[in-house]
């Protein structure tokens, strides 16, 4: 790709960008959140027009118009955020825009079995008849990558695959990279884990403010020199979490049962506490029950068996509106879904929890002023890239959408927080001020009152996150807690084993 | 009184005419469904059929020629949908207000047409029953199924055929993506544009046939607003059946049962209003719009223009 410029209203997310890849190289593209990597690999998928620049294929240029002409040449592509029909099964999903065997009938046992090899080859397994909205995260990334590998793609975009997969499932994906590789096949890899950048590239390209900041071949570049190329200035790596004695009990769960969305007992009596000025980190690989946890607290999904209880009342089966109204702070996982309003701004995004009170409204009208000078403060505060807070939510890059909700959510001092993923996808700089943040939150009111600071549940597939921020860390597995461990007694193997269902050392 | 309705003979009769009333029901209802499946809603149905029940009828009067008379509906129920098409999908215009402007379009001019062309109500010798050999001779239900005419037959024709299309063909499965995830469809190369062209023609097109069954097969006649409200109907039929076809052919035979019933409840002189049975349809249509409206989601790009970003 040679000198790519892509602009938006008010913001120039490409400018003039030199980016190539090698047959059978992994090229790492890197850059803060809103740097401009997405829009880079959409434009090279034909989902963008570029307002200048070509694009060359094995020296030849091509005019790549569309996803129909991205793929005819070869190129595969795995967005940020999944282009799967939530109601349509797995097969169907791979199925969909390919020519059948059998002429205009749908073909679906041949594409079932062929993704069932596809995951017995690669390690990706999922039932070929499953409905998507069916699946965890995690799992709808594994129908991403087998609709990418379905479509034998050349050359492979994947816009952070690993942010929604536990540390195994890097590995095995990592895996199935250096076999593609090995093939012949060329990878694109967008990630702001720069310890996995290092492991599975064989060049880095860094990106900042839509323009390139240099090139690095492996074995000539280092995780300090990285990040300070991405963020413009050195960047800590350590975590200081303050000790703190935790207060009262803020959120309990006592033998709680629920359902999953296929009516399977997706929560298996799960008792767990939370006390004020605490982390409790919950890991457990993607699918085992923690959505369904963060639903049932924050009271989006029924609970079968048991009680929840914030503060010592019992809140189980009470709406949403009031567990806000009792200080509850939820950070949903799926946040292009559940957190937000895509075709709202950024600033009414930002007051959406609090729009019907004051400062933002009064005697039910919207007070745009006030409106105005919260939502700037929350700008500047969480670093959020925008061009304007009036610009839709939708248009913003992935980790400054993530930075707007938890902006939203921070801001009103909670009692209790329930965080999952918070992390995923966001750039190192962000992470940092993401984990800083909570930890402000468990020790806050410490250092002004005797009163202590919220009680935060962390969910987290990032084990060095659950390790970094945690003063307790309870591991889940198929709807049970396997187990709660202090943190200085935690250590990844033992919670790897405890994730994957083994209680006894063996 | 009411128990003259209970008789064997108007429960037939009931049920021959509720099988025959369901046919424009099930020709603008299917269409629907595929336009709606794809995530545009087409409220000029009734427009459409409009005119499709005055080229057919025109045709036929002019020729004689009945399938003449069915090319002319096909011919401007799909023109019809195609301009619905270009305004919804290409100009990316509010669906519902250009629906309406179609149907004050279809409206209007099949009136004028009426006028300047016909004049007076006038009829034609429309498609006759077909009684179907061996089977129409089944003792007491033989006469009810499978002695109706070419058009009644083709619409139930219609129901398998359709739902086979939309679940087990690729073409199908391409409707279903666009209107659930257009983006997602986008990015696999399927054409959003095309797909929802093709379907909001066809849409047109089977409300174009809806039409002519009423002018050339139930009714033989063409008056000014014949269709009363039964496009409207159609689409809410789509919402009813819950975006499926079967639901569809369930909705319409209630429908047009209800329809019947109303009819014959007229015709024995019960002592019901009969402003009150005719209302029946239009109350049961809220009613079961109420009811049905909680228990499925609508697709979900349902009347969203589809627009690349960028
Ligand atoms: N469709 C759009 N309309 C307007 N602005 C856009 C659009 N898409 C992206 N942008 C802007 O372009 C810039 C680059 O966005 P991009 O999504 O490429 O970032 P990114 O590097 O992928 O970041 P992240 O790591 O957060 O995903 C951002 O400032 C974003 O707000
Ligand atoms: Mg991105």
């Amino acid at each position: 790709m040679c000198g790519i410029i892509k602009r938006f209203p008010g913001v120039l997310a490409n400018d003039c960008v030199d980016f190539a890849v090698h047959q059978g190289e992994v090229h790492a593209l890197l850059g803060e959140n809103g740097a401009g990597k997405s829009t880079l690999m959409k434009v090279l998928y034909g989902l963008y027009r570029p307002d200048d620049g070509e694009i060359l294929l094995n020296g030849e240029p091509v005019q790549i118009t569309s996803p129909t002409d991205a793929i005819r040449f070869g190129i595969g592509m795995i967005h940020q955020h999944f282009m799967l029909v939530p109601s349509l099964t797995v097969a169907e999903n791979v199925a969909l825009g390919l020519p059948s065997s059998r002429g205009v009938i749908t073909d679906l046992d041949r594409v079932s079995k062929r993704i069932t090899e596809l995951g017995k080859t690669y390690g990706l397994q999922v039932d070929p008849r499953a409905r998507v909205w069916q699946l965890s995260v995690g799992q709808q990334q594994r129908v991403e990558i087998i609709k990418a590998l379905y479509r034998g793609a050349e050359l492979l975009i994947l816009d952070e695959p690993t942010a929604v997969l536990t540390p195994q499932e890097v590995a095995e994906f990592f895996q199935i990279l250096r076999q593609m590789v090995k093939e012949g096949h060329s990878v694109i890899f967008i990630s702001h884990k720069l310890q996995e950048v290092l492991d599975i590239s064989d060049r880095v390209t860094v990106l900042r403010d839509g323009a390139v900041v240099g090139s690095r071949l492996k074995g000539t570049m280092t995780k300090a020199e990285l990040a300070r190329m991405m963020v413009g200035r050195d960047v800590g790596f350590q975590r200081n979490r303050a000790p703190v004695t935790p207060g009262e009990v803020r959120l309990s769960l006592h033998d709680v049962w629920a359902r999953s969305d296929r009516g399977t007992d997706a929560l298996q009596g799960v008792s767990l506490e939370v006390r004020a000025g605490e982390i409790l980190g919950l890991a457990g690989v993607s699918g085992n029950g923690q959505r369904e946890l963060a639903q049932v607290i924050n009271g989006l999904r029924p609970v079968a068996r048991g009680h929840v209880q914030l503060e010592g009342k019992d809140t189980t089966g009470v709406s949403p509106v009031e567990l806000i109204a009792q200080g509850l702070a939820y950070i949903p996982e799926e946040r292009m879904r559940d957190g937000m309003i895509r075709d709202f701004s950024v600033a009414e995004n930002l007051i959406l929890r609090e729009h019907a009170t004051a400062p933002f409204a009064r005697r039910g009208f919207l007070d745009f002023k006030a409106i105005a000078r919260v939502a700037a403060g929350h700008i500047v505060d969480f670093n959020v890239k925008t061009p304007s807070q009036e610009t839709l939510a939708k248009n913003l890059s992935g980790g400054n959408i993530q930075k707007v909700i938890l902006a939203r959510e921070l801001s009103r001092e909670p009692r209790v927080i329930v965080a999952a993923q918070p992390t995923r996808g966001l750039d190192i700089g962000a992470t940092i001020y993401v984990h800083e943040r909570l930890l402000d939150e468990r020790s806050r009111s410490l250092r002004e009152e005797k009163r202590h600071g919220a009680a935060i549940l962390l969910i987290s597939e990032d084990l060095d996150e659950i390790l970094a921020l945690s003063d307790r860390i309870a591991v889940i597995y198929e709807g049970r807690i396997m187990d709660i461990v202090p943190s200085e007694e935690a250590t990844p193997e033992r919670l790897g084993l405890l994730m994957a269902g083994v209680t006894k050392e063996v | 009184m009411i128990e003259s309705l209970f008789t064997a003979q108007v429960l037939l009769g009931i049920l021959t005419s509720g099988i025959r009333l369901a046919t424009p029901y099930l020709y603008a209802g299917i269409g629907e469904t595929f336009g709606q499946r794809s995530g545009v809603l087409n409220l000029g149905v009734e427009g459409q059929m409009l005119l499709g029940a005055f080229a057919a009828f025109y045709a036929v009067r002019q020729t004689g020629n009945l399938w003449l008379g069915l090319l002319a509906a096909i011919l401007v129920g799909g023109l019809m949908g195609l301009a619905m098409a270009f305004v919804s999908v290409t100009l990316r215009a509010k669906q519902g207000i250009s629906g309406i402007g179609f149907f004050l379009f279809g409206l209007g001019m099949s009136d004028l047409l009426f006028q300047t062309l016909l004049g007076t109500v006038q009829t034609v010798s429309g498609f006759r029953p077909l009684a179907i050999p061996l089977l129409s001779r089944i003792p007491v239900l033989g006469p009810v199924f499978f002695n109706q005419s070419f058009l009644v037959y083709a619409a139930y024709l219609l129901v398998p055929i359709a739902n086979y299309v939309m679940n087990h063909t690729t073409l199908g499965l391409k409707i279903r993506a666009v209107g659930e995830n257009p983006e997602a469809a986008d990015s696999l190369g399927v054409s959003v544009s095309r797909v929802r062209y093709f379907t909001v023609t066809l849409g047109g097109v089977f409300s174009g046939l809806a039409g002519a069954s009423l002018s050339i097969a139930l009714l033989n006649v063409f008056q000014q607003g014949m269709t009363s409200g039964l496009g409207f109907i159609a689409v809410a039929l789509v919402y009813f059946g819950g975006w499926r076809v079967w639901g569809v052919l369930a909705g319409s035979l209630l429908f047009s049962m209800v329809n019947a019933l109303q009819l014959w409840v007229q015709v024995l002189g019960l002592p019901i209003p009969s402003e009150f049975a005719v209302m029946m349809p239009y109350v049961l249509t809220i009613v079961a719009l109420v009811v049905a409206v909680q228990r499925v989601r609508p697709p979900t790009a349902l009347t969203k223009p589809f627009v690349r970003e960028g």
